[in-house]
């Protein structure tokens, strides 16, 4: 659904490191670990279209990016962004319809289908008590499920999301991945920068480490979950254990 | 509460009602510009009951009341119209591209390159058409070296275009300060007459109202587009707006917008900035409501104005761009404060 192929993205005085050439199903969760100034971000814009790549390219239905219309990616990939600039005020219903946008013409007011799905979108996040707050007006953690109720709104088919649990609370973050996993289930593609090893080594099928110079393996959760690669990787020495089958991951000294 | 009001299924599962409920301030607005047109007639030197000024629209009436209208008053409140309406459109488009509250039309340059035009034709002892096509010129040689140097390596972002147009328009308010200091006295009240904003020499109303019109057509379709772009631009990439070329029209037809209005009655400052400000406190945000809004809240403001600034002081005029400014000063320092 989406893939990339031998992708090398744009990071300023950094070596080309190691291409990816990889495949993100429907029905899969990727996590994408490393530390602060990986790429991790650039690497999301660049896999939404936000940003070329130094080379390779990205693909969506099996087409290049560049070749398809904005208009026919946002249809099919949302992103939700880590930082956001709520520059103009603006409820929390109207900017989770935006999400619509890609699917009304020019002239089209929107209809009560649009509306509904934003509605729902909200009352799926625990916002609909909300809906007609001012954005600005809301709390850090409030303000990150607008912005997922937003690309919900959207209803993609690849989720492309930057630290989707930031400012959340546990009972949020749990709900959040709930969220795109029982997307995954739909059939859908996700894709998520993540902090948080233990949440990615409960939620992630798929996971793609990215060091600082470049370099990067990716492979099943399974396969990437060793202690020694996520210690070289955060450079953190990390204590592991087992519960009921997931495995835990607390940083030692 | 309005919130669960509007949670309620029958509010939001009629959305032609709800549209007509969102669109009816544009009709309030629509019917106060005729009003503001039907005084800006009525009073003057000669007041001239409505009821005549009825008889006049419909081809009736006396020869005075038909010359003093139909020559003399309607087409400075045409011109008064629609140059206030086009300084709000501009200066709602500025500001969602700029994404600052405090743009306006002027700020990139725009009118410091017209009043540069305007005022050396009159230092050459120009007649009216040439100071207007001058000023115009001005502001289009203004809005292509704004573009220019701001576009410069490639590299562009709302805040290098902000900049590069705060300083250009520093530099014209150099060349104008010069031009005021060396000019001779006996052009200096024209000048600054010019300079605050004046609808005397408005003869054609006519290219000001047909751009009016045209950009309200515009501006329609391209609102729900504005709105996503005034989330951010990697936001409106992500929803499918193809982000560049609509910040490049929008930035090149609010600088025509400006050069027009410029070119019509001087640089009338304030109604750019505090138009659209005052409609988004009273209306929200949403730009395809916002945008003809400020096309007929503009022209109320300045129809009013301009008929405040004829009688004031009469037999003399008053330049516009005072009365707008102390209309619209308290106005919108009010409206601010309410909305704490």
């Amino acid at each position: 659904m989406l893939s990339t192929r031998d992708l090398v993205i744009d990071i300023p005085e950094r070596a080309d490191g190691v291409p990816l050439t990889l495949s993100v199903a429907p029905g899969q969760i990727w996590g994408v670990l490393g530390p602060n100034g990986a790429g991790k971000t650039t690497l999301l814009h660049t896999l939404a279209g936000l940003r070329a790549p130094r080379s390779g390219q990205v693909l969506l239905g099996g087409k290049p990016l560049p070749q398809l219309k904005r208009r026919e990616v946002a249809r099919q990939l949302g992103i939700v962004f880590q930082e956001r600039q709520d520059g103009f005020p603006a409820t929390v219903m109207e900017t989770a319809l935006i999400g619509r946008h890609p699917y009304l013409s020019p002239w089209q007011m929107e209809r009560a289908e649009d509306l509904l799905q934003a509605r729902q979108a909200l009352e799926r996040l625990d916002l609909g008590h909300l809906s007609e707050r001012q954005v600005e007006t809301l709390s850090g953690g409030e303000r990150q499920r607008v912005a997922l109720a937003t690309a919900l709104t959207q209803n993609p088919t690849v989720w492309l999301a930057d630290e989707p649990t930031n400012h959340l609370d546990l009972h949020h973050q749990v709900a959040v991945m709930k969220l795109l996993a029982a997307q995954a289930a739909d059939n859908r593609a996700v894709f998520l920068c993540l902090h948080d090893l233990n949440l990615a080594a409960r939620w992630c099928t798929h996971l793609l480490l990215l060091y600082p110079d470049g370099q990067a393996c990716w492979g099943t959760a399974q396969s990437q979950l060793v202690p020694e690669a996520l210690e070289k990787l955060y450079d953190q020495p990390l204590m592991s254990a087992e519960i009921n089958g997931t495995r835990v991951f607390v940083p030692a000294d | 509460m309005s919130g669960a009001e509007s949670l309620a299924p029958g509010a939001t599962l009629n959305p032609g009602v709800s549209v007509l409920r969102k669109f009816l301030p544009l009709l309030i607005l629509a019917a106060l510009s005729l009003l503001s047109m039907l005084l800006a007639v009525a009073i003057g030197s000669v007041p001239i009951p409505i009821m005549d000024v009825l008889a006049v629209v419909q081809g009736e009436g006396t020869p005075l009341h038909q010359t003093l209208i139909i020559e003399l008053r309607a087409p400075r409140a045409l011109a008064a119209f629609a140059v206030g309406g086009l300084l709000a459109v501009a200066g709602a488009l500025m500001q969602i591209l700029l994404r600052n509250p405090l743009a306006d039309p002027y700020v990139l340059g725009v009118s410091g390159g017209a009043a540069v035009g305007a005022l050396g034709a009159m230092l050459w002892g120009m007649g009216a058409a040439v100071i207007s096509g001058s000023a115009f010129a001005g502001a289009l040689l203004s809005t292509f070296l704004v573009f220019g140097l701001a576009h410069g390596s490639g590299s562009w972002t709302a805040s290098r275009l902000l900049l590069t147009g705060v300083v250009v328009a520093s530099g014209w308010g150099a060349v104008i300060t010069l031009m005021l200091a060396t000019g001779p006295a006996e052009k200096l009240p024209g000048m600054l007459y010019w300079l605050m904003g004046d609808l005397t020499y408005a003869r054609s109303p006519w290219p000001a109202v047909i751009a009016l019109v045209l950009i309200c057509l515009l501006v329609v379709p391209l609102g729900r587009s504005l709105n996503v772009l005034a989330r951010g631009p990697l936001q409106a990439a992500a929803l499918g707006v193809s982000v560049k070329p609509l910040e490049w029209s929008i930035y090149v037809v609010a600088s025509l917008l400006t050069a027009m209005a410029v070119t019509t009655a001087g640089s009338i400052g304030f109604v750019g900035l505090v138009v659209p400000h005052m409609l988004r406190l009273l209306l929200g945000n949403d730009q395809r409501l916002i945008l003809p809004a400020c096309a007929l809240g503009g022209g109320i403001l300045l129809t009013l104005a301009d008929t405040l600034a004829r009688i004031m002081i009469a037999p003399e005029q008053l330049p516009v761009g005072v009365i707008t400014a102390l209309l619209g000063v308290p106005t919108f320092l009010y409206l601010l404060y309410r909305s704490r």
